[in-house]
C-alpha cells in the first residue's frame, strides 16, 4: 500500500465487548489496522486473542446480546459500518464483504444442494432470477477449479471433501464480485496438500480482481507465504504491525520474537532446543492493568506491569505497543 | 542396526475394518483398510516420526501397537515376543511396557478424579502402589519430572490449562517406566506458544530416561524437530522411511516432496523463492484404493506400471526405503 492511496478498509479503535458489570470480557481492545486495496492482511495470533471477534466485528455479526461494538469506527470505502442499520449492512454482507469461515461444513446449509447456496447472493445482491443465477454458479464452480460442475451444482455438502467444501465457500464468496474477502483459518480443518491448494487458489483468485484479502490465522508459515502486510495481536490488542518481510527480518515486540522462536521451522536447526513462551495465554475476564503480556515477558519492567503501552510507530509502517521500544521510556 | 537394539519390529501390519449394511441381515459390504502391509523397526531410545494426513492410518498403527485394536495381520513383535496375539492376561505385563500419550488433553483425562489419581491410576492397576508414602512421593516426583508442582495433586483437570493437562497425560504415561510411549498427536490440540513447551518436555525426557518414541502427528515441523527417523504414510502404508535429515533434505517419494512443499516455512524471504510441487485434489477413500501405486491418482510423475502395479518398499540401503516405481528403476 502506498501512502497516499486511502485504504479500503480503515478500523479505527475497534472495542468489543462481551457480558456486562464484573463478568465482561473485553474481545477486542482498542484495536487499529488498515487494509489496502488488493492487499492481503493477515491478522497473528492465540485462541482468545481477539482476531476472530474483529472480523465478526467488521461484518457486524458479533452475537447481540451479550456482545457488543462498544466504540470505534469501521470505515468501509469511506462508510462507517458501526452506523449501519441492519438493512444497510445486509447490503453490504456478501456483497461489498464475502467471509469464508474455518468449518466449511457447519457454514454450509447441509439440506440445500451446493448450487442454490451458491447462486443464493447473486440472486439477493444482484436481483438475478433463479436460473441465471444458477449459470453464474455454475461458472464460479468452474473458476473454483471443480470440475464436472453440472453435477456439482446438485451435489448436498455432505457428497463433497473438505476441501471441495472449502472451495464451495470461496465460490459463494466470490459470488458477488467482493472487494474484502475476510477468511478466518480458512484451511485448519484441512490437510497439509489441500490447504496448500486452498489458498493458493483464494489468493489467486483475489489477486486477479484486486480484492483484498484479511486471513486470519495463527500458522506464522501460512502469513509468510500469503501476506503483504501483519497484525499481531495477543488479549484482544494489536502488538505489532509491519509488512510481513520487515516483520519476520526484525520482529519487535517480545511476544512476536517468541512466537518465532518456538515454533519449529522446516528448514531450522534441529539441534537447537526451542524457546517456549512461558506461563499461559492471559485470561480476558482478568485482565492486567498494564501490558498483556507483561506476566509472560522476561523483559518486563515495574512500568510494564503499571502501564498499558500504546502502539505507537518504530520504522516505515512498523508499529508495536511496547515500553520498552518507547523512546519516552528509554 | 543390532537384534538387541531392536524394541519394536512391525511386520506386514494390516489393520482392517468391515463395513457393514442393513440391520437385521446384516452383511459385509465393503472392508477399510486403515492399515495395509506396514513395516518398520524402532531401537531403544530412538524415536520415530510418523507423518501423513488424516486417513492414512497412522492413528490405527500406533493403536494395534498398544493392541488396543486388533491387527487382521502381520506381525509385532516387542522386546523380542510376539505379542500379535496375546491375550488380555499377557497384555497387562506388556502395558507396563508401553504406553500411550493422546491427542485431546480435554478428553484424555477423567474429569472427576484428581491429578493425583489419574497419574497413580497405573500404578495401582500393576500394583505398585502399597506405601502409601512411597506413592506420595512418586507422584510428586513424575509431577516435578513433567514442570508441575507437586502441590497441584489434589487439583482436578479443569484447573488446568490444555499445556498442563498434557503435562498430566505424559506424567500418566511415565508412571510406569515404559519402553516405549506412543505419541499420538500429543501437540496438535495445543496453542502455538504452548506447544514449544511440550516438545521440549518430550525431547528433555527422552535424554534422562531413554525411552523410545512412536511419535504419530501431522505437523511436519514439529515432527522434524523430535524424531529421529520419520515414516511417511499414505492410505495405509509406509510410503518413504528414512533418517530424518535425509528424509527432509532429499525427499524421494513423490508424496514426501508434496507434503514438504506444501508446508510454509515462517520466512516470507525463503517462501518467494522455494520451488513448490503442486498436488492436485485429496487423499482418495481407503474403502476403495486406487489400484497399482495409490498415490498415482495425485501423483505429478505417475507412469502407466504405476497404474497397475503396486510398488514394494524397497530398501536403498542406509536405513532407507521408498516404495515408488521411480526409484526401483533408479536402484536397477
Amino acid at each position: 500500500m502506498t501512502a497516499a492511496a486511502k485504504p479500503l478498509l480503515s478500523v479505527r479503535n475497534l472495542v468489543t465487548r462481551f457480558g456486562r458489570g464484573r463478568g465482561a470480557v473485553t474481545a477486542v481492545d482498542d484495536v487499529s489496522f488498515d487494509v489496502g486495496v488488493g492487499e492481503t492482511v493477515a491478522v497473528v495470533g492465540e485462541s482468545g486473542s481477539g482476531k476472530s471477534v474483529t472480523a465478526l466485528s467488521i461484518l457486524r455479526l458479533i452475537p447481540s446480546p451479550p456482545g457488543r461494538i462498544e466504540s470505534g469506527e469501521i470505515l468501509f470505502e469511506g462508510t462507517d459500518l458501526t452506523k449501519l442499520s441492519e438493512r444497510e449492512i445486509m447490503e453490504i454482507r456478501g456483497n461489498r464483504i464475502a467471509m469464508i469461515f474455518q468449518e466449511p461444513m457447519s457454514s454450509l446449509n447441509p439440506v440445500l444442494t451446493v448450487g442454490l447456496q451458491v447462486a443464493e447472493p447473486i440472486n439477493v445482491h444482484r436481483r438475478k432470477p433463479w436460473d441465471a443465477a444458477l449459470g453464474t454458479a455454475k461458472q464460479l464452480l468452474g473458476r473454483v477449479r471443480m470440475s464436472d460442475t453440472e453435477s456439482r451444482l446438485r451435489a448436498y455438502p455432505h457428497q463433497f471433501s473438505g476441501g471441495m467444501r472449502q472451495r464451495a465457500m470461496i465460490a459463494m464468496a466470490l459470488a458477488c464480485e467482493p472487494r474484502l474477502i475476510i477468511a478466518d483459518e480458512p484451511t485448519t480443518a484441512l490437510d497439509v496438500t489441500v490447504q496448500a491448494q486452498i489458498l493458493d487458489l483464494l489468493k489467486d483468485l483475489a489477486q486477479g480482481s484486486r480484492c483484498s484479502l484479511i486471513l486470519i490465522t495463527h500458522d506464522l508459515g501460512v502469513v509468510a507465504r500469503y501476506a503483504d502486510r501483519v497484525v499481531v495481536m495477543y488479549a484482544g490488542r494489536v502488538v505489532e504491525q509491519a509488512p510481513a518481510r520487515e516483520l519476520y527480518a526484525n520482529p519487535r515486540h517480545p511476544y512476536t520474537r517468541g512466537l518465532m522462536a518456538s515454533v519449529p521451522r522446516l528448514d531450522g536447526d534441529t539441534n537447537k532446543r526451542l524457546v517456549p513462551i512461558d506461563g499461559q495465554p492471559p485470561n480476558l475476564a482478568r485482565l492486567p492493568t498494564g501490558c498483556a503480556f507483561a506476566p509472560r515477558c522476561k523483559q518486563a519492567t515495574d512500568l510494564c506491569h503499571r502501564e498499558r503501552p500504546a502502539l505507537s510507530e518504530i520504522g516505515p509502517q512498523h508499529q508495536i505497543a511496547c515500553w520498552l521500544e518507547t523512546p519516552a521510556h528509554v | 542396526m543390532s537384534e538387541a537394539d531392536v524394541l519394536l519390529r512391525v511386520d506386514d501390519l494390516q489393520v482392517h475394518f468391515p463395513v457393514h449394511k442393513g440391520a437385521v441381515f446384516r452383511k459385509q459390504v465393503a472392508t477399510v483398510k486403515a492399515v495395509d502391509g506396514v513395516s518398520f523397526q524402532l531401537k531403544r531410545g530412538e524415536t520415530l516420526g510418523l507423518v501423513g494426513e488424516s486417513g492414512c492410518g497412522k492413528s490405527t498403527t500406533g493403536l494395534a501397537i498398544l493392541r488396543m485394536l486388533e491387527p487382521s495381520g502381520g506381525r509385532i513383535e516387542f522386546e523380542g515376543k510376539d505379542i500379535t496375539h496375546f491375550d488380555k492376561s499377557s497384555l497387562r505385563p506388556l502395558r507396563r511396557r508401553m504406553q500411550m500419550v493422546y491427542q485431546d488433553p480435554f478428553g484424555s483425562l477423567n474429569p472427576r478424579m484428581k491429578v493425583r489419581d489419574i497419574i497413580g491410576e497405573p500404578l495401582e492397576v500393576h500394583g505398585l502402589a502399597n506405601d502409601r508414602k512411597a506413592f506420595d512421593q512418586r507422584i510428586a516426583q513424575l509431577m516435578r519430572t513433567v514442570g508441575l508442582l507437586p502441590d497441584m495433586a489434589d487439583r482436578f483437570p479443569h484447573e488446568f490449562s490444555g499445556g498442563q493437562r498434557q503435562r498430566i497425560g505424559i506424567a500418566r504415561a511415565l508412571a510406569l517406566e515404559p519402553a516405549l510411549i506412543i505419541c499420538d498427536e500429543p501437540v496438535s490440540a495445543l496453542d502455538v506458544s504452548i506447544q514449544a513447551q511440550v516438545v521440549n518436555v518430550f525431547v528433555e525426557l527422552q535424554q534422562r530416561l531413554g525411552m523410545a518414541y512412536l511419535f504419530i502427528a501431522h505437523d511436519l515441523a514439529v515432527v522434524r524437530h523430535v524424531s529421529d527417523r520419520i515414516a511417511v504414510m499414505y492410505l495405509g502404508r509406509i510410503v518413504e522411511i528414512a533418517a530424518r535429515d535425509e528424509i527432509y533434505r532429499k525427499p524421494l517419494h513423490p508424496y514426501t516432496q508434496a507434503l514438504l512443499a506444501a508446508v510454509p516455512v515462517a520466512d516470507p524471504v525463503v517462501e518467494a523463492t522455494r520451488k513448490r510441487v503442486p498436488v492436485s485434489g485429496e487423499v482418495p477413500s481407503a474403502m476403495n484404493p486406487p489400484s497399482g501405486c495409490r498415490f498415482h491418482t495425485r501423483c505429478p510423475l505417475a507412469m502407466d506400471r504405476c497404474r497397475h502395479e503396486d510398488p514394494a518398499l524397497r530398501d536403498l540401503g542406509a536405513g532407507r526405503a521408498v516404495a515408488c516405481h521411480l526409484h526401483d528403476m533408479a536402484a536397477q
